[in-house]
């Protein structure tokens, strides 16, 4: 069964200046949010396949979304995040079963490469809920500058049947890094850590 | 004298809200503009120039937005407005956008052949970072087609500062999913005085 949207709603944050400096390039985050009816809402369900292939469905719709918003070919996107915020008739292992088996391979796909671990992050909440969606370095969990953390919501979901899905892509780090690590020019990209 | 920090722009696509599926999806879009509050923690008496400046800005938004419906943006049917002015500076700073933020979306329908007789509604406030704004929305061409009285609620994460505002703009392709509770329908907008 493909997934039950509702609504799909993509928000991007650009900045131009902070502390009075421009950023330059301007830093562009996405987020692509999908608010799904949750098939297992309200009752246990001891296989949760049918939210495992939501969530293969949502990584390519959504990766798709963000890329379209930032106006880049998927290969360009620096870090990314996932997140996901279940309503009160649900558990958090539907959370789970939606962002960790299956929705990375497609995200990736749609970026051409993603050798890091997306991070992520899942709670339970109402209607209106903001959750902070992590981010990290594509193809280097270890690049110090573009760890970072971008805020989303739906203002009417989710619904206690709900589930808010989100999906973030970004063309860089924080707007002005300077606490050291790894650099992205030293990445190596092999091993998703350095 | 305008000094932008940060753009936020939000597409929502609904496409089902409960009941039948709508015949065709509900697009509504929104932009903001996070920019430094040039008066904030002083008292200016003359805000009109502040005013004037914002023209540009104001035009670069509403043509960002269009952008953003796409081509869906020959359908805009309602829009609204607003700002959160940070808590270094006074509501009335937020109050110059009716004239760059309204009038810059309704020349910019109008070139595109849309109608816009109607006031666009708008919100101000003054708030905290992340503070979050009910925007209002009601039809571009006669305030009184009560399928399109409806509200966006925006808000920029980390935004506005103390010494920031943030303006907003609102447009959407058509009326409420499922909207059913009568009075002037868009069929009868006779657009003469922008009210019905």
């Amino acid at each position: 069964m493909p997934a039950k949207i509702r609504k799909l709603v993509v928000q991007v944050d650009e900045t131009l200046r902070e502390m009075g400096r421009p950023v330059e390039p301007p830093v562009r985050r996405a987020v692509a949010l999908a608010v799904i009816e949750n098939p297992c809402a309200g009752r246990y369900v001891e296989k949760l396949d049918e939210l495992v292939a939501i969530g293969e469905e949502l990584g390519e719709l959504l990766g798709r979304k963000c890329v379209e918003a930032l106006g880049i070919p998927g290969g360009q996107a620096e870090s990314y995040g996932k997140a996901a915020i279940v309503g009160e008739d649900g558990e958090l292992e539907h959370a789970a079963a939606i962002l960790h088996p299956k929705l990375g391979a497609p995200l990736r796909k749609v970026l051409e490469k993603g050798a890091a671990l997306i991070p992520s992050a899942k709670k339970r909440g109402g209607p209106g809920t903001a959750i902070d969606v992590p981010l990290g370095h594509k193809d280097a969990a270890w690049v110090r500058s573009h760890f970072d953390a971008v805020e989303a919501r739906v203002s009417d979901a989710p619904r206690a049947n709900e589930i808010v899905v989100a999906v973030s892509v970004t063309t860089g780090g924080r707007p002005l890094p300077r606490i050291g690590g790894l650099q992205k020019h030293e990445i190596k990209g092999e091993d998703g850590l350095r | 004298m305008i000094e932008v920090r940060r753009i936020y722009t939000e597409l929502e696509e609904i496409l089902h809200e409960g009941g039948p599926a709508p015949a065709r999806t509900l697009l509504r879009g929104s932009v903001a503009a996070v920019i430094t509050n040039p008066f904030a923690g002083r008292y200016e008496p003359d805000l009109i120039p502040f005013m004037d400046a914002l023209q540009p800005l104001g035009l670069a938004m509403a043509e960002r937005l269009v952008a953003l419906m796409g081509p869906h943006a020959g359908a805009i049917e309602s829009y609204g407005k607003g700002g959160i002015v940070g808590a270094g500076g006074e509501v009335e700073h937020g109050h110059v956008w009716h004239v760059p933020g309204g009038y810059a979306m309704r020349n910019l329908l109008e070139k595109r052949g849309i109608s816009t007789k109607a006031i666009v509604p708008s919100n101000t406030k003054v708030g905290v970072p992340g503070a979050r704004i009910d925007i209002p929305l009601t039809h571009v061409n006669a305030s009184y087609v009560r399928s399109h009285f409806d509200t966006m609620e925006l808000g920029v994460p980390g935004g506005p500062a103390s010494d920031e505002i943030v303006f907003f703009l609102a447009m959407t392709t058509g009326a409420r999913i499922h909207a059913r509770v009568g009075g002037l329908r868009k069929e009868e907008i006779k657009g003469l005085d922008g009210l019905r």
